[in-house]
Protein backbone atom coordinates (compact mmCIF):
# COMPACT_ATOMS: atom_id res chain seq x y z
CA UNK A 1 0.00 0.00 0.00
CA UNK A 2 2.87 2.69 0.69
CA UNK A 3 5.04 1.40 -1.64
CA UNK A 4 2.16 2.22 -4.61
CA UNK A 5 1.40 5.15 -2.62
CA UNK A 6 5.08 6.52 -2.55
CA UNK A 7 5.25 6.02 -6.33
CA UNK A 8 2.26 7.44 -7.02
CA UNK A 9 3.54 10.95 -5.03
CA UNK A 10 7.34 10.18 -6.94
CA UNK A 11 5.37 9.98 -10.17
CA UNK A 12 3.16 13.36 -9.45
CA UNK A 13 6.45 15.72 -8.71
CA UNK A 14 8.24 14.35 -11.59
CA UNK A 15 5.72 15.17 -14.06
CA UNK A 16 4.34 18.84 -14.38
CA UNK A 17 0.75 17.73 -12.89
CA UNK A 18 1.67 18.62 -9.43
CA UNK A 19 2.86 21.60 -9.99
CA UNK A 20 0.51 22.68 -12.98
CA UNK A 21 -1.95 22.24 -10.20
CA UNK A 22 -0.63 23.59 -7.34
CA UNK A 23 -0.13 26.85 -9.17
CA UNK A 24 -3.67 26.85 -10.41
CA UNK A 25 -5.11 26.40 -7.19
CA UNK A 26 -3.10 29.12 -6.05
CA UNK A 27 -3.68 31.57 -8.68
CA UNK A 28 -7.44 30.88 -7.97
CA UNK A 29 -7.46 31.66 -4.59
CA UNK A 30 -4.96 34.46 -4.82
CA UNK A 31 -7.87 35.96 -7.43
CA UNK A 32 -10.79 35.93 -4.84
CA UNK A 33 -8.30 36.73 -1.70
CA UNK A 34 -7.03 39.66 -2.97
CA UNK A 35 -10.30 41.98 -3.14
CA UNK A 36 -11.36 40.82 0.24
CA UNK A 37 -7.56 42.05 1.37
CA UNK A 38 -7.88 45.01 -0.16
CA UNK A 39 -11.29 45.66 1.64
CA UNK A 40 -9.75 44.78 4.92
CA UNK A 41 -11.79 41.44 5.55
CA UNK A 42 -10.15 38.97 7.64
CA UNK A 43 -13.12 36.43 6.61
CA UNK A 44 -11.20 33.63 5.31
CA UNK A 45 -13.56 30.96 5.88
CA UNK A 46 -15.71 32.24 3.45
CA UNK A 47 -13.00 31.72 0.88
CA UNK A 48 -12.68 28.12 1.93
CA UNK A 49 -15.98 27.87 0.33
CA UNK A 50 -15.01 28.93 -3.03
CA UNK A 51 -11.95 26.41 -2.29
CA UNK A 52 -14.30 23.59 -2.03
CA UNK A 53 -15.51 24.65 -5.67
CA UNK A 54 -12.02 24.97 -7.13
CA UNK A 55 -12.04 21.49 -6.35
CA UNK A 56 -14.30 20.47 -9.22
CA UNK A 57 -11.61 21.36 -11.38
CA UNK A 58 -8.54 20.62 -9.92
CA UNK A 59 -9.68 16.92 -8.71
CA UNK A 60 -10.19 15.38 -12.12
CA UNK A 61 -7.08 16.38 -13.22
CA UNK A 62 -5.24 15.28 -9.84
CA UNK A 63 -7.20 11.51 -10.58
CA UNK A 64 -7.85 10.80 -13.68
CA UNK A 65 -4.44 8.98 -14.35
CA UNK A 66 -4.56 7.16 -11.35
CA UNK A 67 -5.74 3.32 -12.41
CA UNK A 68 -6.81 4.32 -15.70
CA UNK A 69 -2.60 5.21 -16.94
CA UNK A 70 -1.99 1.78 -15.06
CA UNK A 71 -4.61 -0.30 -17.85
CA UNK A 72 -3.28 1.56 -20.75
CA UNK A 73 0.42 0.79 -20.37
CA UNK A 74 -0.18 -2.75 -18.90
CA UNK A 75 1.60 -2.27 -15.81
CA UNK A 76 -2.11 -3.07 -13.82
CA UNK A 77 -0.84 -6.83 -14.75
CA UNK A 78 2.55 -6.18 -12.48
CA UNK A 79 0.38 -4.57 -9.52
CA UNK A 80 -2.63 -7.50 -9.88
CA UNK A 81 0.05 -10.33 -10.12
CA UNK A 82 2.15 -9.12 -7.07
CA UNK A 83 1.08 -10.61 -3.50
CA UNK A 84 -0.78 -7.41 -2.80
CA UNK A 85 -4.40 -6.83 -2.31
CA UNK A 86 -6.76 -4.55 -4.80
CA UNK A 87 -7.86 -3.04 -1.53
CA UNK A 88 -4.10 -2.09 -1.03
CA UNK A 89 -3.73 -1.04 -4.67
CA UNK A 90 -6.74 1.40 -4.53
CA UNK A 91 -6.20 2.70 -1.05
CA UNK A 92 -2.48 2.71 -1.95
CA UNK A 93 -3.97 5.50 -5.32
CA UNK A 94 -5.59 7.02 -3.34
CA UNK A 95 -3.21 7.78 -0.20
CA UNK A 96 -0.92 9.52 -3.41
CA UNK A 97 -3.27 11.32 -4.86
CA UNK A 98 -4.51 12.78 -1.33
CA UNK A 99 -1.05 13.61 -0.58
CA UNK A 100 -0.40 15.88 -3.76
CA UNK A 101 -3.85 17.56 -2.21
CA UNK A 102 -2.27 18.34 0.79
CA UNK A 103 0.30 19.71 -0.25
CA UNK A 104 -1.54 21.97 -2.63
CA UNK A 105 -3.74 22.65 1.05
CA UNK A 106 -0.50 23.34 3.34
CA UNK A 107 0.17 26.32 0.66
CA UNK A 108 -3.00 27.60 0.70
CA UNK A 109 -2.39 28.10 4.38
CA UNK A 110 -0.19 31.60 3.20
CA UNK A 111 -3.33 33.73 2.89
CA UNK A 112 -4.51 32.85 6.46
CA UNK A 113 -1.10 33.29 7.32
CA UNK A 114 -1.11 36.87 5.50
CA UNK A 115 -4.12 37.51 7.05
CA UNK A 116 -2.59 37.03 11.10
CA UNK A 117 0.36 38.92 9.81
CA UNK A 118 -1.94 41.79 9.19
CA UNK A 119 -3.49 41.63 12.72
CA UNK A 120 -6.19 38.79 12.16
CA UNK A 121 -6.77 35.50 13.91
CA UNK A 122 -6.56 31.83 13.14
CA UNK A 123 -9.98 31.43 14.46
CA UNK A 124 -11.41 27.78 15.85
CA UNK A 125 -13.86 28.46 12.99
CA UNK A 126 -11.22 28.14 10.52
CA UNK A 127 -9.41 24.92 12.32
CA UNK A 128 -13.03 23.31 12.00
CA UNK A 129 -13.48 24.83 8.09
CA UNK A 130 -10.24 23.43 7.29
CA UNK A 131 -11.13 20.08 8.39
CA UNK A 132 -14.30 20.29 6.49
CA UNK A 133 -11.65 20.96 3.40
CA UNK A 134 -9.85 18.38 3.80
CA UNK A 135 -12.86 15.72 4.23
CA UNK A 136 -14.56 17.29 0.83
CA UNK A 137 -11.53 16.84 -0.71
CA UNK A 138 -11.23 12.83 0.15
CA UNK A 139 -14.34 12.23 -0.90
CA UNK A 140 -13.84 13.99 -4.45
CA UNK A 141 -10.76 12.38 -4.83
CA UNK A 142 -12.50 8.92 -4.26
CA UNK A 143 -14.66 10.20 -6.59
CA UNK A 144 -11.81 10.87 -9.10
CA UNK A 145 -10.23 7.14 -8.10
CA UNK A 146 -13.72 5.57 -9.17
CA UNK A 147 -14.34 7.40 -12.59
CA UNK A 148 -10.45 6.36 -13.35
CA UNK A 149 -11.50 2.72 -12.49
CA UNK A 150 -13.83 2.45 -14.97
CA UNK A 151 -11.86 3.58 -18.61
CA UNK A 152 -8.29 3.37 -19.85
CA UNK A 153 -9.05 7.04 -21.32
CA UNK A 154 -7.37 9.51 -18.84
CA UNK A 155 -9.51 12.54 -20.87
CA UNK A 156 -12.40 10.25 -20.64
CA UNK A 157 -12.12 9.77 -16.96
CA UNK A 158 -11.40 13.23 -16.12
CA UNK A 159 -14.74 14.07 -17.76
CA UNK A 160 -16.57 11.91 -15.61
CA UNK A 161 -15.63 12.45 -12.45
CA UNK A 162 -15.78 16.49 -13.56
CA UNK A 163 -19.75 15.63 -14.20
CA UNK A 164 -19.49 13.94 -10.98
CA UNK A 165 -18.79 16.72 -9.01
CA UNK A 166 -20.75 19.16 -10.32
CA UNK A 167 -24.12 16.68 -10.29
CA UNK A 168 -23.04 16.76 -6.59
CA UNK A 169 -22.18 20.57 -6.23
CA UNK A 170 -25.57 21.49 -7.64
CA UNK A 171 -27.60 18.52 -6.09
CA UNK A 172 -28.77 20.84 -3.15
CA UNK A 173 -30.20 23.48 -5.62
CA UNK A 174 -31.82 20.68 -7.82
CA UNK A 175 -33.22 18.67 -4.95
CA UNK A 176 -35.49 21.78 -3.78
CA UNK A 177 -36.44 21.84 -7.31
CA UNK A 178 -37.33 18.40 -7.98
CA UNK A 179 -38.53 17.38 -4.80
CA UNK A 180 -40.00 13.93 -4.42
CA UNK A 181 -38.16 10.82 -4.31
CA UNK A 182 -35.19 11.76 -7.03
CA UNK A 183 -34.88 15.20 -4.39
CA UNK A 184 -34.34 13.00 -1.33
CA UNK A 185 -31.64 11.22 -3.15
CA UNK A 186 -30.18 14.02 -4.62
CA UNK A 187 -30.51 15.62 -0.91
CA UNK A 188 -28.38 12.47 0.53
CA UNK A 189 -25.65 12.71 -2.21
CA UNK A 190 -25.12 16.48 -1.49
CA UNK A 191 -21.34 16.79 -0.31
CA UNK A 192 -21.79 20.56 -0.62
CA UNK A 193 -25.11 20.56 2.00
CA UNK A 194 -22.40 19.04 4.31
CA UNK A 195 -19.78 21.01 3.88
CA UNK A 196 -21.46 24.25 3.75
CA UNK A 197 -21.82 23.50 7.61
CA UNK A 198 -18.09 23.42 7.90
CA UNK A 199 -17.58 26.84 6.25
CA UNK A 200 -20.07 28.73 8.30
CA UNK A 201 -17.62 27.48 11.14
CA UNK A 202 -19.28 24.72 12.65
CA UNK A 203 -17.55 21.22 13.48
CA UNK A 204 -20.57 18.56 12.97
CA UNK A 205 -19.75 14.92 14.57
CA UNK A 206 -22.57 14.18 11.70
CA UNK A 207 -21.07 15.73 8.86
CA UNK A 208 -17.59 14.47 9.50
CA UNK A 209 -18.41 10.28 9.54
CA UNK A 210 -20.80 11.25 6.30
CA UNK A 211 -17.99 12.51 4.02
CA UNK A 212 -15.81 9.81 6.16
CA UNK A 213 -17.80 6.74 5.01
CA UNK A 214 -18.41 8.53 1.59
CA UNK A 215 -14.89 8.31 0.79
CA UNK A 216 -14.74 4.22 2.54
CA UNK A 217 -18.09 3.29 0.61
CA UNK A 218 -16.79 5.36 -3.08
CA UNK A 219 -13.61 3.32 -3.29
CA UNK A 220 -15.04 0.01 -1.51
CA UNK A 221 -16.98 0.62 -4.82
CA UNK A 222 -13.61 1.03 -6.66
CA UNK A 223 -12.55 -2.49 -5.66
CA UNK A 224 -15.63 -3.74 -6.50
CA UNK A 225 -15.67 -2.46 -10.18
CA UNK A 226 -12.14 -3.39 -11.14
CA UNK A 227 -13.04 -7.07 -9.77
CA UNK A 228 -16.09 -6.76 -11.76
CA UNK A 229 -14.67 -6.08 -14.80
CA UNK A 230 -12.09 -8.73 -14.34
CA UNK A 231 -14.70 -11.67 -14.37
CA UNK A 232 -16.49 -9.87 -17.10
CA UNK A 233 -14.05 -8.88 -19.94
CA UNK A 234 -10.95 -10.05 -18.51
CA UNK B 1 4.67 -27.86 -9.43
CA UNK B 2 2.36 -26.33 -12.00
CA UNK B 3 -0.92 -28.33 -12.60
CA UNK B 4 -3.42 -26.63 -14.93
CA UNK B 5 -6.64 -28.24 -14.95
CA UNK B 6 -9.39 -28.58 -17.02
CA UNK B 7 -9.12 -24.81 -17.82
CA UNK B 8 -11.61 -22.89 -19.70
CA UNK B 9 -12.16 -18.93 -20.03
CA UNK B 10 -14.39 -17.63 -22.59
CA UNK B 11 -14.83 -13.46 -23.39
CA UNK B 12 -19.18 -13.49 -23.79
CA UNK B 13 -19.40 -15.60 -26.74
CA UNK B 14 -15.64 -16.21 -28.08
CA UNK B 15 -13.86 -19.42 -26.42
CA UNK B 16 -10.24 -18.30 -25.50
CA UNK B 17 -9.26 -21.26 -24.00
CA UNK B 18 -11.24 -24.40 -24.02
CA UNK B 19 -10.74 -27.66 -21.26
CA UNK B 20 -6.98 -27.40 -20.97
CA UNK B 21 -5.04 -29.91 -19.00
CA UNK B 22 -0.97 -30.57 -18.00
CA UNK B 23 1.08 -30.23 -15.70
CA UNK B 24 5.02 -28.87 -15.39
CA UNK B 25 7.05 -30.59 -13.03
CA UNK B 26 9.56 -28.59 -11.10
CA UNK B 27 12.72 -27.79 -12.59
CA UNK B 28 10.86 -28.51 -16.17
CA UNK B 29 11.36 -25.71 -18.84
CA UNK B 30 8.58 -25.72 -21.57
CA UNK B 31 7.90 -24.08 -24.16
CA UNK B 32 3.83 -22.64 -25.04
CA UNK B 33 3.57 -22.84 -28.67
CA UNK B 34 0.43 -21.37 -30.91
CA UNK B 35 -0.23 -18.89 -33.28
CA UNK B 36 -1.46 -15.39 -32.64
CA UNK B 37 -4.78 -15.72 -30.89
CA UNK B 38 -4.50 -19.02 -29.88
CA UNK B 39 -4.90 -18.82 -26.07
CA UNK B 40 -1.32 -18.44 -24.96
CA UNK B 41 -1.71 -15.33 -23.27
CA UNK B 42 -4.54 -16.02 -21.64
CA UNK B 43 -3.50 -18.75 -20.14
CA UNK B 44 -0.65 -17.64 -18.97
CA UNK B 45 -3.22 -14.61 -17.70
CA UNK B 46 -4.83 -17.13 -15.80
CA UNK B 47 -1.97 -18.77 -14.19
CA UNK B 48 -0.68 -16.00 -12.26
CA UNK B 49 -3.49 -14.41 -11.06
CA UNK B 50 -4.04 -11.62 -13.70
CA UNK B 51 -7.10 -13.25 -14.86
CA UNK B 52 -9.99 -15.47 -13.29
CA UNK B 53 -11.22 -18.67 -15.46
CA UNK B 54 -14.10 -19.53 -16.60
CA UNK B 55 -14.35 -22.83 -15.10
CA UNK B 56 -11.31 -25.31 -13.76
CA UNK B 57 -8.54 -24.03 -11.81
CA UNK B 58 -4.25 -23.56 -11.73
CA UNK B 59 -2.26 -25.03 -8.78
CA UNK B 60 1.11 -23.80 -7.79
CA UNK B 61 2.83 -26.11 -5.31
CA UNK B 62 -0.26 -27.26 -4.53
CA UNK B 63 -1.75 -23.65 -3.78
CA UNK B 64 -5.15 -22.85 -5.68
CA UNK B 65 -5.20 -19.48 -7.64
CA UNK B 66 -8.91 -18.84 -6.57
CA UNK B 67 -8.66 -19.86 -3.09
CA UNK B 68 -4.65 -19.11 -2.09
CA UNK B 69 -4.07 -16.08 -4.93
CA UNK B 70 -1.30 -14.62 -2.98
CA UNK B 71 0.74 -17.92 -1.76
CA UNK B 72 0.45 -18.31 -5.87
CA UNK B 73 1.78 -15.18 -6.60
CA UNK B 74 4.18 -14.97 -4.08
CA UNK B 75 6.16 -18.00 -6.03
CA UNK B 76 5.52 -16.43 -9.72
CA UNK B 77 7.30 -14.12 -11.68
CA UNK B 78 5.82 -13.13 -15.02
CA UNK B 79 6.80 -11.43 -17.82
CA UNK B 80 3.90 -10.55 -19.70
CA UNK B 81 3.68 -9.97 -23.41
CA UNK B 82 3.92 -6.32 -22.96
CA UNK B 83 6.71 -6.08 -20.41
CA UNK B 84 4.47 -3.46 -17.38
CA UNK B 85 7.17 -1.05 -16.80
CA UNK B 86 6.87 2.26 -15.15
CA UNK B 87 8.36 4.59 -18.10
CA UNK B 88 8.80 8.14 -15.67
CA UNK B 89 11.19 5.48 -13.41
CA UNK B 90 15.23 4.66 -13.76
CA UNK B 91 15.71 1.03 -13.81
CA UNK B 92 16.95 1.25 -9.86
CA UNK B 93 13.68 2.77 -8.95
CA UNK B 94 11.93 0.75 -10.92
CA UNK B 95 13.18 -2.53 -9.83
CA UNK B 96 13.15 -1.10 -6.25
CA UNK B 97 9.30 -0.26 -6.72
CA UNK B 98 9.08 -4.07 -7.65
CA UNK B 99 10.74 -5.26 -5.03
CA UNK B 100 9.03 -3.57 -1.91
CA UNK B 101 5.71 -4.55 -4.03
CA UNK B 102 6.38 -8.12 -3.83
CA UNK B 103 7.57 -8.01 -0.09
CA UNK B 104 11.26 -8.70 -0.36
CA UNK B 105 12.93 -7.53 2.79
CA UNK B 106 14.73 -3.73 2.85
CA UNK B 107 17.39 -5.35 3.82
CA UNK B 108 18.06 -7.65 0.75
CA UNK B 109 16.50 -5.76 -1.80
CA UNK B 110 20.10 -3.94 -2.81
CA UNK B 111 21.98 -7.24 -3.12
CA UNK B 112 19.20 -9.00 -5.09
CA UNK B 113 18.78 -6.28 -7.56
CA UNK B 114 22.30 -6.11 -7.79
CA UNK B 115 22.53 -9.95 -8.67
CA UNK B 116 19.87 -9.53 -11.03
CA UNK B 117 20.58 -6.66 -12.76
CA UNK B 118 24.01 -8.53 -13.17
CA UNK B 119 22.33 -11.62 -14.76
CA UNK B 120 19.97 -9.76 -17.49
CA UNK B 121 22.90 -7.35 -18.31
CA UNK B 122 21.21 -3.80 -17.11
CA UNK B 123 23.90 -2.72 -14.39
CA UNK B 124 26.01 -0.44 -16.46
CA UNK B 125 21.95 1.18 -17.81
CA UNK B 126 20.43 1.42 -13.85
CA UNK B 127 20.19 5.00 -13.62
CA UNK B 128 18.79 5.41 -17.02
CA UNK B 129 15.55 6.47 -17.23
CA UNK B 130 13.06 3.17 -18.71
CA UNK B 131 11.84 5.67 -21.23
CA UNK B 132 14.94 6.41 -22.48
CA UNK B 133 16.25 3.13 -23.11
CA UNK B 134 15.90 0.64 -26.14
CA UNK B 135 13.26 -1.80 -27.04
CA UNK B 136 15.90 -4.64 -26.33
CA UNK B 137 16.75 -3.17 -22.72
CA UNK B 138 13.23 -2.42 -22.01
CA UNK B 139 12.67 -5.97 -22.44
CA UNK B 140 15.39 -6.86 -20.24
CA UNK B 141 13.82 -4.58 -17.50
CA UNK B 142 10.82 -7.02 -18.28
CA UNK B 143 12.70 -9.34 -17.00
CA UNK B 144 14.39 -8.77 -14.38
CA UNK B 145 11.27 -7.58 -13.21
CA UNK B 146 9.78 -11.27 -13.30
CA UNK B 147 12.89 -12.32 -11.01
CA UNK B 148 12.56 -10.04 -8.16
CA UNK B 149 12.33 -12.56 -5.02
CA UNK B 150 13.62 -15.08 -6.67
CA UNK B 151 10.24 -16.99 -7.64
CA UNK B 152 10.25 -20.83 -7.97
CA UNK B 153 8.29 -20.42 -11.12
CA UNK B 154 8.65 -17.90 -14.04
CA UNK B 155 6.19 -17.31 -16.71
CA UNK B 156 7.67 -15.94 -19.77
CA UNK B 157 5.19 -14.65 -22.48
CA UNK B 158 7.13 -14.37 -25.64
CA UNK B 159 10.12 -13.07 -23.80
CA UNK B 160 12.72 -12.41 -26.94
CA UNK B 161 9.65 -10.58 -29.15
CA UNK B 162 11.42 -7.62 -30.82
CA UNK B 163 14.92 -8.53 -29.74
CA UNK B 164 17.54 -8.55 -32.15
CA UNK B 165 19.41 -11.33 -32.62
CA UNK B 166 22.07 -10.68 -30.69
CA UNK B 167 19.77 -9.87 -27.88
CA UNK B 168 17.91 -12.72 -28.69
CA UNK B 169 20.36 -15.18 -28.29
CA UNK B 170 21.82 -13.03 -24.95
CA UNK B 171 18.45 -13.75 -23.17
CA UNK B 172 17.79 -17.07 -24.15
CA UNK B 173 21.75 -17.79 -22.16
CA UNK B 174 19.95 -15.73 -19.56
CA UNK B 175 16.57 -17.97 -19.59
CA UNK B 176 19.05 -21.21 -19.58
CA UNK B 177 20.48 -20.26 -16.74
CA UNK B 178 17.62 -19.44 -14.94
CA UNK B 179 15.65 -23.10 -15.97
CA UNK B 180 18.94 -24.57 -13.44
CA UNK B 181 16.90 -23.86 -10.19
CA UNK B 182 13.44 -22.89 -11.12
CA UNK B 183 10.13 -23.98 -13.55
CA UNK B 184 9.91 -22.48 -16.18
CA UNK B 185 6.80 -21.73 -18.83
CA UNK B 186 7.67 -19.94 -22.11
CA UNK B 187 5.96 -19.13 -24.87
CA UNK B 188 7.15 -18.12 -28.51
CA UNK B 189 5.98 -18.29 -31.85
CA UNK B 190 9.64 -18.62 -32.89
CA UNK B 191 10.06 -22.47 -33.00
CA UNK B 192 13.66 -22.45 -32.81
CA UNK B 193 13.89 -21.12 -30.10
CA UNK B 194 11.53 -23.34 -27.99
CA UNK B 195 13.40 -26.63 -29.53
CA UNK B 196 16.88 -24.68 -28.56
CA UNK B 197 15.76 -23.97 -24.74
CA UNK B 198 12.51 -26.34 -23.56
CA UNK B 199 12.34 -29.76 -22.75
CA UNK B 200 9.22 -30.51 -23.40
CA UNK B 201 6.52 -28.64 -25.61
CA UNK B 202 2.67 -27.83 -25.63
CA UNK B 203 1.34 -27.06 -28.69
CA UNK B 204 -2.04 -25.33 -28.55
CA UNK B 205 -4.65 -24.13 -30.86
CA UNK B 206 -7.45 -22.39 -31.12
CA UNK B 207 -7.93 -22.87 -27.31
CA UNK B 208 -7.17 -26.65 -27.30
CA UNK B 209 -4.18 -28.57 -26.40
CA UNK B 210 -2.81 -29.98 -30.17
CA UNK B 211 -0.13 -31.85 -29.27
CA UNK B 212 2.28 -32.26 -26.47
CA UNK B 213 6.04 -33.88 -25.92
CA UNK B 214 9.27 -33.60 -26.01
CA UNK B 215 10.83 -31.79 -29.31
CA UNK B 216 12.29 -34.65 -30.34
CA UNK B 217 9.61 -37.43 -30.06
CA UNK B 218 7.59 -34.80 -31.28
CA UNK B 219 9.50 -34.97 -34.97
CA UNK B 220 9.30 -38.99 -34.64
CA UNK B 221 5.80 -38.91 -34.32
CA UNK B 222 5.30 -37.04 -37.19
CA UNK B 223 7.74 -38.20 -39.25
CA UNK B 224 6.26 -41.35 -40.38
CA UNK B 225 8.41 -41.74 -43.67
CA UNK B 226 12.41 -41.22 -44.53
CA UNK B 227 13.11 -38.34 -46.38
CA UNK B 228 17.10 -38.28 -48.16
CA UNK B 229 18.10 -35.20 -49.76
CA UNK B 230 21.17 -36.35 -51.91
CA UNK B 231 23.62 -35.04 -54.48
CA UNK B 232 24.87 -37.92 -57.21
CA UNK B 233 27.20 -37.92 -60.13
CA UNK B 234 26.23 -38.92 -63.35
CA UNK B 235 23.74 -39.19 -65.68
CA UNK B 236 20.10 -38.01 -64.47
CA UNK B 237 17.54 -40.23 -65.90
CA UNK B 238 19.54 -43.31 -65.26
CA UNK B 239 20.15 -42.56 -61.61
CA UNK B 240 16.02 -41.85 -61.14
CA UNK B 241 15.38 -45.11 -62.87
CA UNK B 242 17.73 -47.06 -60.84
CA UNK B 243 16.22 -45.75 -57.28
CA UNK B 244 12.76 -46.30 -58.48
CA UNK B 245 13.75 -50.20 -58.51
CA UNK B 246 14.34 -49.80 -55.07
CA UNK B 247 11.88 -51.33 -52.57
CA UNK B 248 10.10 -48.81 -50.43
CA UNK B 249 10.64 -45.87 -52.13
CA UNK B 250 8.12 -43.83 -53.14
CA UNK B 251 8.98 -40.39 -54.16
CA UNK B 252 11.91 -39.27 -56.13
CA UNK B 253 12.73 -35.80 -57.76
CA UNK B 254 15.76 -34.36 -59.33
CA UNK B 255 16.07 -30.70 -58.78
CA UNK B 256 18.91 -28.11 -59.11
CA UNK B 257 22.31 -28.98 -60.75
CA UNK B 258 24.80 -28.56 -58.38
CA UNK B 259 28.04 -29.41 -60.24
CA UNK B 260 28.99 -31.07 -63.55
CA UNK B 261 26.84 -33.70 -64.18
CA UNK B 262 25.71 -33.55 -60.39
CA UNK B 263 22.10 -33.01 -59.44
CA UNK B 264 20.35 -32.47 -56.13
CA UNK B 265 17.67 -35.73 -55.45
CA UNK B 266 15.16 -36.00 -52.86
CA UNK B 267 13.99 -39.62 -52.06
CA UNK B 268 11.11 -40.55 -49.78
CA UNK B 269 10.29 -43.81 -48.77
CA UNK B 270 8.86 -45.97 -46.00
CA UNK B 271 11.23 -48.00 -44.92
CA UNK B 272 15.11 -47.13 -44.36
CA UNK B 273 16.55 -47.42 -48.22
CA UNK B 274 19.80 -45.54 -47.55
CA UNK B 275 21.82 -49.13 -47.61
CA UNK B 276 19.92 -50.29 -51.22
CA UNK B 277 20.27 -46.82 -52.75
CA UNK B 278 24.17 -47.18 -51.87
CA UNK B 279 24.54 -50.46 -53.50
CA UNK B 280 22.97 -49.90 -56.44
CA UNK B 281 23.69 -46.65 -57.19
CA UNK B 282 27.75 -47.96 -57.02
CA UNK B 283 26.79 -51.17 -59.05
CA UNK B 284 25.22 -48.32 -62.07
CA UNK B 285 28.78 -46.58 -61.69
CA UNK B 286 26.96 -43.39 -60.15
CA UNK B 287 28.66 -42.49 -57.05
CA UNK B 288 26.80 -40.26 -54.07
CA UNK B 289 28.65 -37.17 -53.09
CA UNK B 290 26.29 -36.25 -50.49
CA UNK B 291 23.76 -37.83 -48.57
CA UNK B 292 21.68 -36.10 -45.35
CA UNK B 293 18.15 -37.24 -43.77
CA UNK B 294 16.22 -34.36 -43.45
CA UNK B 295 13.70 -35.02 -40.61
CA UNK B 296 11.07 -32.53 -39.91
CA UNK B 297 11.96 -29.39 -38.12
CA UNK B 298 9.49 -28.62 -35.15
CA UNK B 299 8.55 -25.55 -37.98
CA UNK B 300 6.75 -28.71 -40.00
CA UNK B 301 5.39 -30.64 -36.87
CA UNK B 302 3.79 -27.37 -35.83
CA UNK B 303 2.55 -26.50 -39.42
CA UNK B 304 1.14 -30.24 -39.30
CA UNK B 305 -0.18 -30.23 -35.95
CA UNK B 306 -1.96 -26.84 -36.05
CA UNK B 307 -3.28 -27.35 -39.84
CA UNK B 308 -4.61 -30.42 -38.42
CA UNK B 309 -6.28 -29.00 -35.84
CA UNK B 310 -7.58 -26.69 -37.81
CA UNK B 311 -9.00 -29.14 -40.30
CA UNK B 312 -10.93 -31.32 -37.32
CA UNK B 313 -12.38 -28.11 -36.15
Amino acid sequence: MWTIAKREIGSYFKSPIAYVLIGLFVLLISIFFWPRLQASRGDFITILGDMGFFLIFIVPILTMRTLAEDRKNGTEVLLMTSPTSLYKIVVGKFIGAYTVFLVTTGISLIYPLIIIMMGGMFTIQLTGGYIGFLLLGAAFIAIGILASAVTENQIIAAIISFVALIVMWVADTLATTVGGIVGVILEWISLISRYQVFTKGILGLAEVVYLLSFTIVILFLTVRIIERRRWVQG
Amino acid sequence: MIEIINLTKTYGQVVAVNNISFTVKKGEIVGFLGPNGAGKSTTMNIITGYLPSTAGTVKVDGYDILTQPKEVKKRIGYLPEAPPLYRDMTVTEYLRFVSSLKGVPKGKQQGQMADIMELVGLTDHRKRLIDNLSKGYRQRVGLAQALVGNPEVLILDEPTVGLDPKQIIEIRRVIKALAQERTIILSSHILPEVSAICERVVIINNGVIAAEDTPSRLSKDINQFLKLTMIILGDQEKIVKTIKTIDGVNYIEASAKTGDNAYKYVVESDIDVREQVFYKLAKAGCPILESKPSTMTLEDIFINVVTQGTEVS
